[in-house]
């Protein structure tokens, strides 16, 4: 497969998982600003957002305050942001279009017409009647797509560079979704914080709400949430779950430069699969987290290095 | 004017091969018509059957209107159709293969050389190159048109990267899908192995000694008007589509990067024009071009469909000597028709030119895709004026023909079913032999009376049928 169609499946791929863990993570801070607290505290959640994203310059440029009406409008629609829903779904659609022919035509019109309903929308609309419904259909693309995907398209190495990207987007997602809700819900660190709502929120904005109920069949506390989205095997998008899907479709597309890259990617998937929560917390899980993240960039770097835009003395 | 209709004939009795479908219309309630033509354009929306008009908003892409009355065409018409296309084509790459290497025909003195030689889209590069089974034109698109009495005439040949080919396969694809009854009722050749015929075309041109080789689809890249055909047809080869950037050349031959290393390409089927190809050896400035695929290709290495240098050989200039080609490297008499073409370098014939402005179609030498041109009887005073002026001061930049009768087609426009004009661009494919599928791409002119098709101007397209028999 050529480098540069690998380079557009991978982001391709990305960026539908980025729109949907963005509608996943404004959604939970969203219907967690419902419940009654001081505007300042509701402030300092979206607040979270904006710095989770790196975009408080080009936020302040465009906004005097951070409201839930701001951040929304600038996260969702505007187009000048290239990290908002809209954008997300924009490049998702030109990336796909790049590629139009190695993908299956199901998929190229899924992703196209999800961009052209996208265009078509209007915040104003959106807000009205509530971002919720809004966030709802992201998902619901963000479904589509991927079942398309699987339904339509042949396993080869088209397929693993899709997984690649879904699953490198998907765990550093649930990474930061946990890292800016955890320090919210449990500023202290150590007084427990019982809200069951409040972590319910967080719990179903990763789609773990029900499978906590099955893999504990008790009460939400802190530490299980943490296990659960970090250690599980078996959750889609815990941060294990995606770490094994890495390793397995990276050896599958493996070449003569890609080693190191699975290697470190081996170490990542081990310390997931061999720690116990108990130890993160005590670490500190925001350090834990952020030494994560860094992980899964070393490893999109290298993939990109390998595989995706290889100079070409390394050929 | 009297135009030929494809459907009627001159009492107005709908000729043979339409019985059946017109029957079929008159019996077909409106809303169901009305609701199948919603349908087609939604579809072809979501597929992204588009194209990007240059001057336009950057990016943005509009659908080809498409007509869903099909445009017939009986067998024994195509038989002869056919065969006066494939002797054009064959003659046409003869011609190429010569002013490359002898230039016999510039001797024998049946073309003025300096129309030639001194031909912009002449390459020097080209000279003595032996390129393989002498074929230059692999991909040819030729535009007829129906004038007079209903005789084809060829309005141009488009032998550099002519277009359009995936909207004559999509065009059949709706139909089908709208209206599969009327497909029980005619038997219509079909067209869809055309991706099939061109990579058998394509690999029989590999390079010496190369038994198993890789195709490639070369493309500007997404923001290119046809790049929704470039991505179609390497997905119907199966075949990759690959960018300027994609590919490098080492050691005089080509190669492109992927994933898993390098990978040798033998024949590339480039949608990029010659200037664009390689930026060491023509435009320095073209980023999507491969530097030193010019080089690779001297040595043989790499096929290039077409080949560098067969603008000459469709120059408008050179159109009005093709019958003399034909006579000339086949020895047999021309079966299609040329439309007489004054040539406004020669005195006797610009004086013609200009004191026949308004019955003429006026049209730069080196003109494409219907920009540049005037229609004389459809013209204002002040258009006529402004190009009588342009003439003045630049004849050899331009030929003029006669208004041709372009033949009609009843069509949905926005007040019911009309007549349009229309032209046909059937693809004529070489390698070891000429074959083509029949067919073509059917364009129609949706405003009234106009005799200009491009999809650039305004024009939509018709499923083409050739009839069985």
């Amino acid at each position: 497969m050529l480098s540069r169609t690998a380079d557009h499946l991978f982001w391709m791929a990305r960026y539908m998982e980025r729109a949907e863990s963005l509608a996943r993570l404004l959604d939970v801070t969203w219907q967690m600003s419902l419940v009654p607290q001081s505007i300042e505290a509701a402030n300092q959640s979206w607040k979270a957002i904006i710095v989770l994203n790196s975009l408080e310059e080009a936020f302040g440029a465009r906004y005097q305050e951070v409201t839930a009406e701001n951040v929304l409008r600038f996260m969702v629609c505007d187009a000048d942001n290239h990290s908002s829903i809209s954008s997300c779904l924009r490049m998702c659609r030109e990336n796909a279009h790049a590629v139009r022919g190695t993908i299956t035509s199901e998929m190229w019109e899924t992703l196209n017409s999800t961009w052209i309903e996208a265009r078509d929308q209007s915040f104003d609309k959106i807000f009205a009647s509530g971002v919720g419904e809004f966030f709802e259909w992201v998902k619901l693309r963000s479904h589509l797509s991927r079942g398309v995907t699987v339904g339509t398209l042949l396993q080869d190495e088209a397929y693993h560079f899709i997984r690649l990207g879904t699953l490198l987007e998907r765990a550093d997602n649930t990474a930061r979704i946990l890292d800016v809700k955890y320090h919210v819900l449990r500023p202290q660190g150590h007084e427990e914080t019982t809200d069951f709502y409040q972590w319910g929120a967080l719990l179903r904005s990763v789609s773990a709400f029900e499978n906590y109920r099955k893999v504990y069949r008790d009460v939400i506390t802190p530490e299980r949430v943490a296990e659960l989205l970090i250690l599980h095997r078996d959750l889609p998008r815990s941060l294990h779950f995606c770490l094994n899907g890495v390793v397995k479709n990276l050896e599958m597309v493996a070449n003569r430069h890609s080693g190191e890259t699975l290697r470190q990617a081996g170490i990542l998937h081990a310390r997931l699969h061999y720690a116990r929560v108990g130890d993160i917390l005590e670490q500190g899980l925001h350090n834990w987290l952020t030494d994560f993240m860094d992980s899964i960039y070393q490893i999109g770097d290298g993939i990109s290095r390998d595989f995706l835009v290889p100079s070409q003395d390394s050929n | 004017m009297d135009f030929y209709n494809e459907m009627t004939d001159a009492r107005g009795a709908i000729r043979n091969h339409y019985v059946q479908y017109s029957r079929w219309l008159e019996v077909t309630p409106m809303e169901r018509i009305a609701r199948k033509r919603a349908e087609a354009d939604l579809a072809f929306h979501r597929v992204g059957i588009t194209f990007a008009v240059y001057g336009e908003e950057a990016g943005k892409e509009r659908l080809i209107p498409f007509d869903i009355i099909p445009r017939i065409i009986p067998a024994e018409e195509w038989r002869s159709l056919e065969a006066g296309l494939r002797q054009r084509v064959k003659a046409l790459n003869c011609f190429l293969n010569d002013i490359y290497h002898d230039r016999e025909i510039l001797r024998a003195g049946k073309i003025p050389e300096e129309q030639v030689l001194g031909n912009a889209q002449f390459r020097p590069v080209m000279q003595g190159v032996d390129v393989p089974e002498g074929i230059y034109a692999h991909i040819a698109g030729v535009d007829v048109v129906r004038a007079g009495a209903g005789e084809f005439y060829v309005l141009e040949d488009n032998l550099r990267v002519p277009s359009g080919v995936s909207y004559m396969l999509e065009d059949r694809k709706m139909m089908m899908r709208l209206f599969p009854e009327l497909f029980a009722k005619y038997k219509v050749a079909p067209v869809q192995h055309y991706p099939d015929m061109l990579l058998e075309k394509l690999r029989a041109v590999a390079p010496k000694g190369v038994s198993n080789p890789t195709v490639v689809v070369l493309t500007p890249g997404a923001y290119n008007s046809a790049y929704f055909e470039h991505t179609f047809l390497a997905q119907q080869m199966g075949v990759e589509l690959v960018e300027g950037r994609d590919l490098f050349v080492s050691k005089d031959q080509v190669y492109m990067r992927t994933t898993q290393g390098t990978h040798r390409v033998d024949v590339i089927y480039r949608r990029i024009d010659d200037d664009f190809l390689d930026p060491l050896a023509f435009r320095p400035d073209s980023a999507l071009g491969v530097p030193g695929l010019l080089q690779a290709y001297r040595a043989g290495n790499v096929t290039l469909a077409n080949a560098i240098g067969t603008g000459v050989a469709d120059d408008k200039s050179i159109y009005p000597y093709v019958p003399e080609m034909i006579r000339f490297y086949l020895g047999e008499e021309p079966t299609l028709n040329n439309v007489p073409t004054y040539m406004c370098r020669k005195k006797t014939d610009l004086d013609y030119v200009l004191a026949h402005l308004p019955e003429l179609v006026v049209k730069e030498v080196h003109g494409a895709g219907g920009y540049g041109m005037l229609v004389g009887p459809a013209s204002t005073k002040k258009e006529i004026e402004r190009f009588r002026k342009l003439l003045e001061a630049r004849p050899d930049g331009y030929i003029a023909q006669p208004t041709l009768a372009l033949s009609n087609c009843p069509t949905f426009v926005e007040e019911g079913i009309a007549p349009r004009h229309l032209d046909l661009r059937p693809f004529v494919l070489s390698g070891r032999d000429v074959e083509m599928v029949p067919g073509g791409l059917t364009r129609v002119a949706l405003t009234k009376g106009s005799l200009v098709v491009n999809s650039s101007q305004g024009g939509g397209t018709k499923d083409t049928w050739v009839l069985e028999g």
